[in-house]
């Protein structure tokens, strides 16, 4: 029989898709600031794999000489960014949702199985609750993650006024670096969560719109059998 | 008319009577509620589109105003922003300094606005003019700015395109030079302009910046009177700043109440800089 199961609260609906076009008008005047000093590249053993970024990249997006537009969009959004990460955080640790995303003990163990079932290497994921072990670790990594972009960011936006902050970054130079490196960080999540999303199929994508998502509830056997294809 | 204790008994007996009007199965509710939120979901993707467009194409800033160039609602957004971290703001919090054997030899030259190779210059003839009230013009030569105390400092060079260099000054503290001239009143006033001799590059500083104890007047770098092409005979360094509010040549500061004219802040960028 068919039942609706409550899965994502409109808290945290809201703030991933209030998050979704903020982190990417984020990610866009950041690399037009970027541009206007681009030395930074994938450089190993001496040899240049990859120059952050190519010419037909910035070209097909439109990014060269609009460094004084991206600052300006850039210290505009940073507000939204930040409070709605604080609105994320603050619901989570109040409605106590924290506990189904901080990784346990085990989870880092685990997490390896779960990606091993992914990869259909593993027949058996191992057991969950809302999130499994990958999971957590993935959504609570992005979370420090947004906390190190605000941290670095006003490092290297206010290296004076957050000298403290500039110093816990590694220095300015560094924290530049940082703040580089965690906007790569945000792109390869975002391609893995998509495919992950994608795979997932629609009853979840649906429940981070909707809040719930449709099982079906067979009657629980008074005696667990040991049948596999019983709980399929 | 129904008396109110009635009517208050119908609205908590609502409950029950809509059972009996009819329950919905689960598939309805399931219908209900994907209609309600993706038509929500919908509107408010939209309403967020609409909203970044209109922020897009929003027009910019009219020219020949003291800022220009900008986005008008962005630039609406820098000036609220000034006003937070201009609260911040400390006299206290310094910029972090390097031993000398830090510094670059060969300090990076980006801009030459004002201090063009082409245009004559000769620094033997050249003075700062200080602007006071009604017109008067205090005049100061290099020889009389070397006399004060010298205050040295090599810090981490920062420009607005994102790179930095560590390097060495030399020169009189801005507010050791406001001292011993006795322009003191004039730090009641909220602004400082300089420009160069030749007004091509020009700039405007809050005064709680311009005072802060890491401003120099800098004719010194590396321990040798600055090359032309760094701003000889003064520039300011100025460590709260970006690089574009460190003047080359200065020739004339002057003070306000109202923001001077600024090179940078009239293509776009934002008025305040402060790091």
């Amino acid at each position: 029989m068919k039942a609706i199961k409550e899965k994502h609260s409109l808290a945290m609906r809201w703030c991933h898709w209030v998050n979704f076009p903020i982190l990417t008008i984020m990610i866009w005047s950041g690399m037009l600031i970027y541009w206007a000093n681009d030395e930074y590249s994938f450089t190993l053993f001496g040899h240049t794999f990859f120059r952050f970024f190519p010419e037909w990249f910035y070209r097909y997006l439109k990014i060269p000489y609009r460094l004084s537009e991206g600052m300006a969009f850039h210290f505009l959004f940073m507000w939204f960014f930040t409070l709605n990460g604080i609105l994320y955080i603050l619901y989570t640790i109040i409605s106590g949702d924290w506990r189904e995303l901080v990784p346990k003990k085990n989870s880092f163990k685990e997490a390896w199985l779960v990606l091993l079932h992914d990869l259909h290497i593993r027949k058996m994921a191992p057991p969950q609750k809302k999130y499994n072990a990958a999971q957590r670790i993935a959504y609570t990594a992005i979370i420090f993650m947004g906390i190190g972009s605000v941290v670095t960011g006003l490092a290297i936006y206010k290296p004076v006024q957050f000298y403290y902050l500039t110093w816990l970054s590694g220095g300015y130079h560094f924290a530049r670096i940082l703040h580089f490196a965690l906007t790569l960080g945000y792109v390869f999540f975002f391609v893995i969560h998509i495919v992950q999303v994608f795979l997932a199929g629609w009853n979840n994508f649906r429940s981070v719109i909707s809040g719930f998502e449709v099982v079906n509830e067979t009657p629980e056997p008074a005696i667990q059998t040991n049948n596999d294809e019983h709980s399929k | 008319m129904k008396p109110l204790n009635q009517l208050f008994k119908q609205t908590t007996m609502s409950t029950p009577n809509k059972k009996i009007k009819k329950e919905l199965t689960v598939q309805q509710k399931i219908n209900r509620r994907n209609f309600i939120s993706f038509a929500s979901f919908t509107i408010l993707a939209g309403g967020a589109f609409e909203g970044w467009r209109w922020l897009y194409k929003s027009p910019q800033e009219a020219a020949g105003g003291i800022t220009s160039g900008a986005h008008q609602p962005l630039r609406r957004a820098l000036n609220k922003t000034e006003l937070v971290f201009r609260r911040i703001f400390s006299p206290n919090h310094l910029v972090k300094t390097y031993p000398k054997s830090r510094a670059a030899k060969h300090v990076r030259v980006n801009s030459d606005i004002g201090v063009e190779a082409a245009k004559k210059f000769d620094p033997a003839s050249w003075t700062l003019n200080v602007i006071k009230k009604g017109g008067e013009v205090l005049q100061v030569s290099l020889h009389d700015l070397m006399a004060l105390p010298k205050t040295e400092i090599v810090y981490d060079f920062k420009c607005v395109e994102g790179w930095d260099q560590i390097s060495h000054w030399g020169g009189v503290k801005f507010s050791d030079f406001i001292k011993h001239f006795q322009l003191d009143e004039y730090t009641k006033m909220d602004y400082v302009g300089m420009e160069t001799p030749d007004k091509a590059y020009y700039l405007g500083l809050d005064m709680p910046s311009a005072m802060h104890p890491q401003t120099l007047l800098a004719y010194e770098m590396n321990d040798k009177l600055l090359p032309l092409q760094n701003g000889a005979p003064l520039r300011l360094i100025i460590p709260v700043k970006y690089g574009i509010k460190n003047i080359k040549r200065i020739g004339t500061i002057s003070f306000s109440n109202s923001r001077p004219k600024d090179y940078w802040a009239e293509r776009g960028y934002d008025y305040y800089s402060g790091l």
